[in-house]
């Protein structure tokens, strides 16, 4: 035993080979793969959103009408700034625009970051997490002639919730949470889909898509307001292309102004009595679909509380995590099992090795070597 | 003291070692604590005892641990005065202040960062134990990684 030395195993180290002198090649390698496989995790998203900037902007797949709603907002503000800006800041006060120009800004920055943010995604339960829910499931007990029941029920405020099982996401959906079929995302406090928006509306956006309404319905109202103005001080009519180029902004929103300020209008009771499109529409609490009084174990009892943890509560996080890397766990373990290690077959689970803080633990956890390495039997 | 290599010229000794390393650190298994709905939908985990853990760390240190961990996510999502503060600014900038400011709650996850890896160090990793932060796994559980002690595994 006299010629050998010895040193500490690296469990770090372990998805490369022991280096050896004549085998130089392996570890370039494979710290050649890793580097390349080192992605993003917006990279390998499951969902069918898209992605840009490098992970900072995320989009449903579809973006449904959302040119179409920029454009009609810019064009409709724009012909009201050329045509009708210039005649009442004259007659009337120069306030005009500035309201204007205010009320266009609200809208246009609300409006592209509902779009742009994520509504409250939860990403998708891991291999491992999904089959211990699934072992859980099989061990509730239930005959062999049915497959077991993917529901669970929880007691809210002292009301029965059931929370249904998401086969997509393979987890317990979380009260108030619903899976999107455009976007193929669970989102928590799923409200609606979106298409003038183009992004679902949940949890994180949805105080965005509120300001966004209110402050659209203020600005078509004050827009159609201003046109109308104009056209009633104008003495003489007009007439030609001309004229209706410049007073399109006015049958614009003369259509506009019913719908918006009727969705500003139901949204604003959603607010106050703490519900989401979806429950309302599918009347979870209203008692339609169950016998027994239902009430809204959500809600805290007065408009104001509930505005205010609506609207003004604290903003919760992204759970996506875009533009974090994707563990490389993985990687290592497939470039391990490709190495040639020429003495014995390697198995996969010995270099799984990742996640948290490995070096946390102490080291007879990582190591069958005990320190003062005495090899015997040579 | 983590980062010496063994390195072994003879190559019988070489066979013994490579057997080995086979067999360490070998993920014994995943234990999940759940949410726990029955306040609603803020972020709190159930602070009941795993049957899994039983034989490996105390059922009080356990959940004490989970206490303070839901008590930390409590903080992060209380509505108050100054979260209303944060969100009425908030609102008058049209959110911009998002894009400058850290809110509350990030600041609060990153003190949940550093209790775990606290709490990882003093008492779980010497037990074998690692706990993930459930910011990892989107706040849907508190995964618990049990590592095999094979202390005992030389000399086959």
């Amino acid at each position: 035993m006299n010629n050998c030395e010895y040193q500490q195993i690296d469990p770090q180290a372990l998805s490369t080979p022991i280096p050896t002198p004549t085998l130089p090649q392996p570890t370039v390698v494979v710290e050649k793969e890793k580097r390349e496989k080192a992605r993003k995790k917006w990279e390998v998203f499951p969902g069918k959103n898209r992605f840009y900037c490098d992970g900072r902007i995320i989009v449903a797949g579809q973006s449904g009408v959302l040119p179409l709603t920029i454009g009609l907002i810019l064009v409709t503000t724009g012909l009201f700034f050329v045509f009708d800006c210039p005649f009442l800041v004259k007659h009337l006060t120069v306030f005009i625009p500035a309201i204007g120009g205010v009320l266009f800004v609200f809208v246009v920055i609300s409006l592209l970051q509902t779009s742009f943010t994520d509504p409250g995604i939860l990403p998708r339960a891991t291999p491992d997490e999904a089959a211990d829910i699934e072992r859980q499931i099989d061990s509730s007990g239930s005959s062999s002639y049915r497959p077991p029941p993917r529901t669970k029920e929880v007691m809210i405020n002292q009301q029965v919730v059931k929370l249904k099982y998401c086969f997509t996401c393979k987890m317990f959906r979380p009260p108030r949470t619903s899976h999107c079929s455009l976007c193929d995302n669970c989102v928590e406090r799923f409200d609606h889909h979106c298409p003038w928006v183009g992004n679902c509306v949940g949890k994180r956006n949805y105080r965005f898509f509120y300001t966004f309404i209110v402050s659209l319905s203020f600005l078509t109202a004050f827009i159609f307001g201003c046109v109308a103005t104009h056209l009633a001080l104008r003495a003489q009519g007009g007439r030609g292309l001309m004229f209706a180029l410049q007073e399109s902004p006015l049958v614009i929103c003369f259509f506009s102004v019913w719908s918006i300020l009727g969705l500003s209008g139901f949204h604003t009771y959603l607010v106050a009595s703490n519900l989401t499109t979806n429950e309302d529409i599918k009347g979870s609490w209203s008692g339609k679909s169950g016998a027994e009084d239902t009430v809204n174990p959500y809600s805290y009892n007065t408009i104001i509380t509930n505005c205010c943890s609506v609207l003004c509560g604290p903003m919760p996080p992204s759970l996506i995590d875009r533009r974090g890397f994707v563990p490389v766990e993985a990687s290592s373990q497939t470039s391990a099992t490709e190495m040639e290690l020429p003495m014995l077959p390697v198995k996969k689970e010995t270099n799984v090795v990742g996640g948290p803080a490995l070096s946390q633990l102490p080291p007879h956890f990582t190591l069958t070597l005990p320190y003062s390495v005495s090899v015997q039997n040579v | 003291m983590n980062e010496t290599t063994v390195q072994l010229n003879d190559k019988t000794a070489r066979t013994h070692i490579l057997q080995d390393l086979q067999h360490q650190a070998a993920i014994a298994s995943k234990v999940y604590v759940q949410r726990d709905y029955n306040s609603g939908t803020i972020c709190k985990f159930q602070t009941k005892f795993p049957s899994e853990l039983e034989s490996r760390v105390d059922k009080q240190q356990f959940e004490e641990t989970m206490q303070t961990l839901n008590n930390l996510y409590a903080e992060a999502e209380k509505i108050g005065g100054k979260s209303y503060l944060e969100g009425c600014l908030a609102c008058m900038t049209a959110y911009t202040i998002f894009l400058c400011m850290e809110t509350h709650y990030e600041k609060v996850l990153k003190k949940i960062a550093r209790f775990i890896k606290e709490q990882n160090e003093k008492i779980y990793a010497p037990l074998g134990l690692l706990l993930t932060d459930p910011i990892e796994r989107g706040l849907r559980v508190v995964e618990i990684t049990i590592f095999e002690d094979r202390s005992i595994g030389f000399g086959r």
